[in-house]
């Protein structure tokens, strides 16, 4: 294996971030990011169902036949996330509620799908174990992340405990509505992968196509 | 063929294993296979973990009750603060407790919405809930002597994005607010869920629905309506169309097609 355990871990946090990199799982980080609880054990579970999906996905990946590969993957991922779903309902019933739909969605998250195809199905368990695991951290760092900008900028609070005394609640701070609708977390992510790719140029993708200097007659 | 041993069945599987997983009946074995363990995981977890859900989804619902009622304090039984109300299974059309037909303690009133038994198709809909059902559980709550002290009812209505599902408390004269709140909705955070904000539900303390000719005035606007401070709501900075929902679902039923012929009863002090 050319990876160390703790590379597998550690690079998806920055290096080959999920969100900022491969520019994966946005439409579910736009939806749960506009607080940071949520975003929180949103993170968590999707922690949960990478890491255990690409586990059980890399055990069967010598069985598994590849005319029917991506229906098992599905299968199998889909059951981790009503087992989060069912879990949370039971021992988490507010949080559940505020999360709604959000969880069932985990299943059509492109990093689950991406790490299982493209790691798991050629690694054995505890490497890909610990893949899915740094690339569920590694989306939900950025989830924290965005989360903190809009719940703080958006309702004046970190976590629901008040940082900015909004007007609505007798405070001086007026929240930008913006940043509590889904958009608001496009403007803040790109700049997220802005401020990656100037810290690592590394990431910066090549140009497709260059525009030709034409030397004038 | 007598001679012939039966095959070591480790053998079988370990060539089972090995074969090429491309075959046709590996491939159906594996599809099979797989779907059966993860139905069995998820069925499992489903039945196991169905009574802890249904807990909590009735708890949640009683400590709705409470909050609304204006009884609840964190860290209070629910259980034992919710045994002082006394449901009913109304008959919204006559006004009437049918608890004889159904049970007030099981009877599901957002189910019966969906039953066509149970329930009729609405041509005015501004609530925007499609369907109503005859029947909805409502709560009293009395004092100590006996007197009704509040009445609890469940309304619901469409705002932007979602439904919002809440219950209404009235004072024992059947038109004067005590409170407003809603348990379940999917409005902008911030904006639309400022419903949920204690700064806003403390406005509907004290409001009345009619007016002293009995006409249905209570408004969530903008700015305040004719009738007077006692019927208005300030509407929700930023949340128009959520405020108009809500506006469209307190009219809806406290009107003649929702509570109206239970609201009359009570002002005529049936109860």
């Amino acid at each position: 294996m050319s990876q160390t355990r703790k590379e597998l871990l550690v690079d998806p946090l920055v290096d080959n971030n999920p969100i900022t990199l491969q520019v994966l799982g946005i439409c579910s980080a736009l939806a749960v990011t506009s607080s940071l609880q949520v975003a929180f054990v949103m993170a968590l579970a999707v922690t949960f169902v990478t890491g255990f999906a690409s586990m059980f996905i890399s055990m069967l990946r010598n069985q598994i036949p590849g005319s029917i590969r991506i229906i098992v993957q599905m299968v199998i991922i889909a059951s981790l996330v009503i087992l989060v779903d069912q879990i949370l309902k039971a021992y988490a019933f507010q949080i559940s509620k505020t999360l709604s739909v959000f969880v069932g969605l985990i299943i059509t998250n492109c990093i689950v799908m991406g790490r299982a195809e493209a790691f798991a199905m050629k690694n054995p368990p505890v490497a890909s174990f610990i893949d899915g695991v740094g690339n569920g951290l590694g989306y939900g760092l950025i989830l924290m992340l965005v989360g903190v900008i809009r719940e703080l900028f958006g309702s004046g609070s970190l976590f629901g405990i008040t940082i900015l005394p909004t007007v609505n609640n007798g405070g001086w701070y007026v929240p930008n509505g913006l940043l509590l609708l889904p958009p608001s977390a496009f403007f803040v992510i790109g700049l997220l992968i802005w401020a990656f790719r100037t810290w690592k140029p590394n990431q910066v993708e090549e140009r497709e196509y260059k525009i030709q200097q034409v030397e004038a007659h | 063929m007598s001679d012939t041993q039966p095959q070591d069945p480790k053998g079988a599987i370990a060539r089972f294993l090995a074969a090429s997983p491309d075959s046709v009946g590996k491939t159906i074995f594996i599809a099979v296979a797989v779907c059966l363990v993860a139905s069995m995981i998820v069925s499992a977890a489903a039945v196991s973990l169905r009574p802890v859900q249904e807990a909590n989804k009735l708890k949640d619902k009683q400590v709705n009750v409470l909050q609304v009622a204006g009884v609840y304090e964190p860290g209070i039984d629910v259980t034992e603060a919710f045994a002082a109300f006394e449901p009913h299974v109304l008959d919204l059309a006559t006004g009437e407790f049918v608890d004889d037909q159904f049970d007030p303690a099981t009877f599901d009133d957002l189910a019966a919405a969906s039953d066509p038994d149970l329930s009729v198709a609405l041509d005015s809909d501004p609530a925007g809930i499609g369907r109503k059902a005859k029947y909805r559980v409502i709560y009293l709550l009395r004092d100590e002597t006996g007197g009704l002290n509040k009445v609890i009812l469940p309304l619901h209505g469409y705002g932007l994005w979602s439904t919002l599902y809440g219950f209404i408390a009235l004072e024992s004269n059947g038109n004067d607010i005590f409170g407003l709140q809603f348990y379940q909705h999917g409005e902008t955070p911030g904006l639309g869920a400022e419903v949920d904000n204690p700064r806003w539900k403390a406005l509907w303390n004290g409001k009345k629905l009619r007016d002293d000719a009995g006409d249905l005035q209570i408004t969530v606007a903008k700015a305040q309506p004719a009738a007077g401070p006692d019927f208005y709501v300030d509407a929700l900075a930023g949340a128009t169309l959520t405020s108009v929902g809500v506006d469209n679902l307190v009219k809806f039923w406290m009107g003649d097609a929702g509570y109206g012929p239970f609201l009359a009863k009570l002002q005529a002090g049936e109860f």
